[in-house]
């Protein structure tokens, strides 16, 4: 029994051996054939591979909050109006907006046999049931767009809609991009419907997400068939993607990345990131509640100096929580307010009692690396001026719970965007009483601005308001402000299309494979 | 028959041990789902209805018998990340580790059980010193920088697989095992380094017992004595090694697939901790624990048939 077990056991390990040597070999030589260059097939088929670093945290558009899977969210949603390239709102399920003349009354007119991707027409249950789901806080929740709480009445018939506002906002439109979605729908989660270009085809969670073309769009078809986001967490994997062919665009890309692509397959486009990247302080911990501190160490960072080094010289140093894609609202003078001076900085941090400077701690996202090499060159700089600099990453999800979350920090690097096109979502989260002010900025001259810009009826009057706003968080040193990032893409050749918004968002809807 | 139950009733225990402690684990890390989920748009109206969804804000023993129970009702929860059922999201990964891994061991096993009784002939030859360092060598290198030389190598030079795209299991079998092979000889390399030192020194210090001087004095050949007893004797050794060996691999498939570009239980892992999405972890946690404790098991059975005096209670 003993012998007989030994044996079989023996002559299967033999056999898997010679298994092995026989059938390992063979198959080898004929593996390059089978693995083809994709690009090859995917040319002829207008289909495309896009590489993203994260996977999406939600495909419900309205509780989507990653910048990363909005960006791809895009693509599959409309909403009455809609952001173009060029920062302006057009009617896109309306098909006409009326604004009176007091900003009281928005009257939308409903554009006629807009499909979902399912098949069904657009009618104004849906459009009245999308909205509410913003404006109305589920049980015992906080409704998801609390600015929509303007609406103070809302009525509508088969094809137009009114909405009576309680106070003027000029900003309301730019709340309505939100999805327009089917009324009563329990799917979109797991399979979403919407109106864009693109409709939903399948998920794999942590590997991919695919999309195709949808025929009966409204507007301007897409040009590619299907498009297929890979999600690679690990950054090498990016790069390789792309080398190996499994890629062929890939955004948000540094300039190290970059620069190990072939000039021969691949061309580099350079946007800009639309986000206010700073070294966000906690104005209520010590010594960061001083503003000879906070000014001390404006002056002891060179921004020009961080893009040169940790970002090849790609970027735009900023002053302010603005940057220049939102045009009139941006006050470009406030760039150079602080100057990089060792001596001026050192003064200052004498005068509020630190001659011999201090010690603090910068806590970054370690999933961000721009933002850890960010760190890296401040705590040399800042040594300059006697800061002695701590580094400290954290995950992502630490950090949402720790310093976003809880404000428990002292310094953290990130940058922070506006996803809707307004600028009050920058300048709104440093009122003293705002929900998301994580870095406690609290200046009561800030906070009577910002009352009076939000409710402001005339547009000149709400701009001037916000480069006030803009202004008093420079001279305030609130944060110091360090710059747009720079936007790498890596597009195959052959690609073309590639649109930049002043938003960060991805329209693969213009993308095409040139022949 | 005793001994079985004994040690399917510790495996039981040792599950149960396990998954406590990924429970609790979550509790004492900082990071909160709710938030992560909500992002930068949490508010705490938002989270606190979140929380109360998943159930996060009742005591951490109720919490942690609730999930018990659902797991041996079947039902493995509901993943905050995803909101879809758990085994949905996982059971594609399951399979492309568990393939990975199971080629990993058959690539061990074809690799080092011939190496490691030849490399026994070499000992005290000439070439000794050279296979000594090269086995230092392929035990000294980690899988993910392998990993790194053969993406670039096979994949992006010689184009024999495309990394970071795996080819669906179901659809296209033959092209997907290629793909995996590559990530299976990175995690085998340093464990046949191993095995093979490991057979090495078993064999040696099995032909210097006192029964094969005699074996050999009473007329034997060394290569009968060799394959004849020798080898029998090593085999629980040999075994017991062997199920170390699949435990390490899985370990070693974690980082490999990060490499890779492979969608398996590993890269999921890591990236459901990211999200502290609990169901997910939980459940791909008692998996891993599962399949290691399991392959222990499974050696020392193994090993019972293969020798009596374990059998018996005693020590070899």
């Amino acid at each position: 029994m003993k012998k007989r077990f030994l044996a079989i056991f023996l002559v299967l390990t033999l056999a898997l051996t010679l298994l092995a040597g026989c059938g390992k070999k063979p198959s080898e030589p004929a593996a390059p054939e089978a693995a083809s260059p994709p690009e090859a097939d995917a040319q002829a088929l207008q289909e495309l591979n896009v590489g993203v670093a994260q996977d999406f945290d939600s495909l419900d558009p309205h509780h989507a909050t990653a910048a990363g899977t909005k960006e791809v969210l895009f693509n599959l949603f409309e909403g009455l109006v809609k952001p173009t390239s060029e920062g302006q709102l057009v009617p896109a399920v309306a098909s006409d907006v009326k604004v009176s003349d007091d900003g009281l009354t928005y009257t939308f007119t409903l554009r006629q046999g807009v499909k979902f991707h399912n098949g069904d027409t657009v009618d104004m249950q849906d459009v009245v049931f999308s909205i509410d789901r913003n404006r109305i806080a589920a049980d015992g929740g906080a409704a998801l767009i609390p600015a929509l709480a303007v609406i103070q009445d809302l009525t509508y018939d088969d094809t137009t809609l009114t909405l009576t506002l309680s106070e003027p906002s000029l900003e309301l439109l730019s709340y309505l991009t939100l999805a327009i979605l089917p009324a009563d729908y329990e799917e979109q989660e797991t399979a979403p419907v919407g109106t864009g270009p693109f409709k939903y085809v399948s998920r794999q969670a942590q590997d991919n997400m695919v999309i195709e073309r949808f025929e009966d769009y409204w507007g301007t078809p897409a040009k590619l068939d299907k498009v297929t986001f890979r999600i690679i967490e690990n950054v090498e994997g990016l790069v390789m993607g792309l080398q190996s062919g499994a890629l062929d665009l890939v955004m948000h890309l540094t300039s190290t990345q970059t620069a190990q692509l072939s000039e021969k397959d691949f061309h580099v486009e350079v946007g800009s990131m639309n986000l206010v990247q700073a070294l966000y302080l906690n104005n209520a911990v010590t010594p960061f509640d001083d503003v000879r501190v906070r000014q001390a160490l404006c002056y002891g960072v060179d921004k020009q100096d961080i893009i040169d080094r940790a970002f090849d010289g790609y970027g735009i140093p900023l002053g302010t929580s603005m940057f220049p894609s939102f045009g009139k609202y941006y006050d470009e003078s406030l760039t150079d307010y602080y100057t990089h001076d060792v001596e001026k900085a050192k003064a200052l941090l004498a005068d509020a009692g630190y001659p011999n400077g201090f010690d603090m701690t910068i806590t970054v996202p370690s999933n961000y690396q721009p933002h850890v090499d960010t760190a890296e060159v401040l705590k040399e700089q800042l040594k300059d001026i006697g800061v002695n600099v701590t580094i400290l990453p954290v995950e992502w999800g630490v950090w949402l719970s720790d310093v976003y979350g809880a404000r428990q920090f002292e310094s953290t690097i990130t940058g922070l965007t506006s996803d809707n096109m307004t600028a009050r979502k920058l300048l709104e989260r440093f009122g003293s009483q705002i929900g998301n002010n994580f870095t406690n900025y609290n200046n009561s001259e800030y906070d009577e601005i910002l009352a009076k810009a939000v409710t402001s009826t005339s547009d000149e009057e709400q701009t001037a308001l916000y480069r006030q706003l803009e202004k008093n968080l420079t001279e305030n040193a609130a944060n110091v402000y360090l710059q747009d990032m720079a936007d790498l893409v890596a597009v195959r050749n052959g690609v073309e299309g590639l649109t930049f918004y002043p938003l960060y968002v991805l329209d693969v809807s213009t993308l095409y494979w040139a022949s | 028959m005793k001994y079985t139950l004994k040690r399917i009733a510790l495996l039981l225990i040792t599950m149960l041990l396990v998954s406590f402690l990924t429970f609790s684990a979550f509790d004492l890390v900082s990071g909160d789902p709710a938030q992560t989920k909500l992002g930068t748009e949490a508010t705490p109206e938002r989270l606190e209805a979140l929380r109360h969804m998943w159930g996060l804000d009742q005591p951490f023993f109720t919490r942690y018998f609730r999930w018990l129970a659902g797991f041996f009702s079947g039902d493995l929860g509901v993943s905050y990340h995803y909101s879809k059922p758990v085994w949905e999201l996982i059971a594609s990964k399951v399979e492309v580790t568990l393939c990975m891994c199971l080629l990993s061991f058959l690539i061990i096993v074809v690799v080092s059980i011939p190496l490691g009784i030849g490399s026994y002939r070499l000992v005290g030859g000439p070439f000794d010193w050279l296979r000594t360092a090269f086995n230092q060598l392929c035990m000294a290198v980690p899988p993910f920088f392998t990993g790194m030389l053969v993406s670039y190598g096979f994949g992006i030079v010689l184009r024999f697989f495309v990394p970071g795209n795996v080819p669906d299991l179901h659809t296209q079998f033959g092209a997907a095992i290629r793909h995996l092979f590559f990530a299976a000889v990175c995690i085998a390399i340093p464990r046949i380094a191993m095995t093979i030192r490991m057979m090495r020194s078993t064999v040696i210090s099995e032909m210097n017992k006192p029964y094969v001087r005699t074996a050999i004095s009473r007329g034997n050949d060394r290569h009968a004595v060799l394959t004849r007893h020798v080898l029998k004797n090593s085999l629980v050794s040999t075994v017991t090694f062997l199920g170390q060996t699949m435990a390490e691999i899985v370990g070693g498939s974690i980082v490999v697939e990060q490499v890779f570009g492979i969608p398996g239980l590993g890269r999921f892992l890591v990236a459901s901790i990211g999200y502290r999405d609990y169901p997910v972890v939980q459940t791909i946690v008692v998996i891993l624990a599962f399949w290691v404790v399991a392959v222990g098991t499974l050696a020392d059975l193994l090993n019972q048939r293969i020798d009596p005096r374990l059998r018996l209670g005693g020590r070899v």
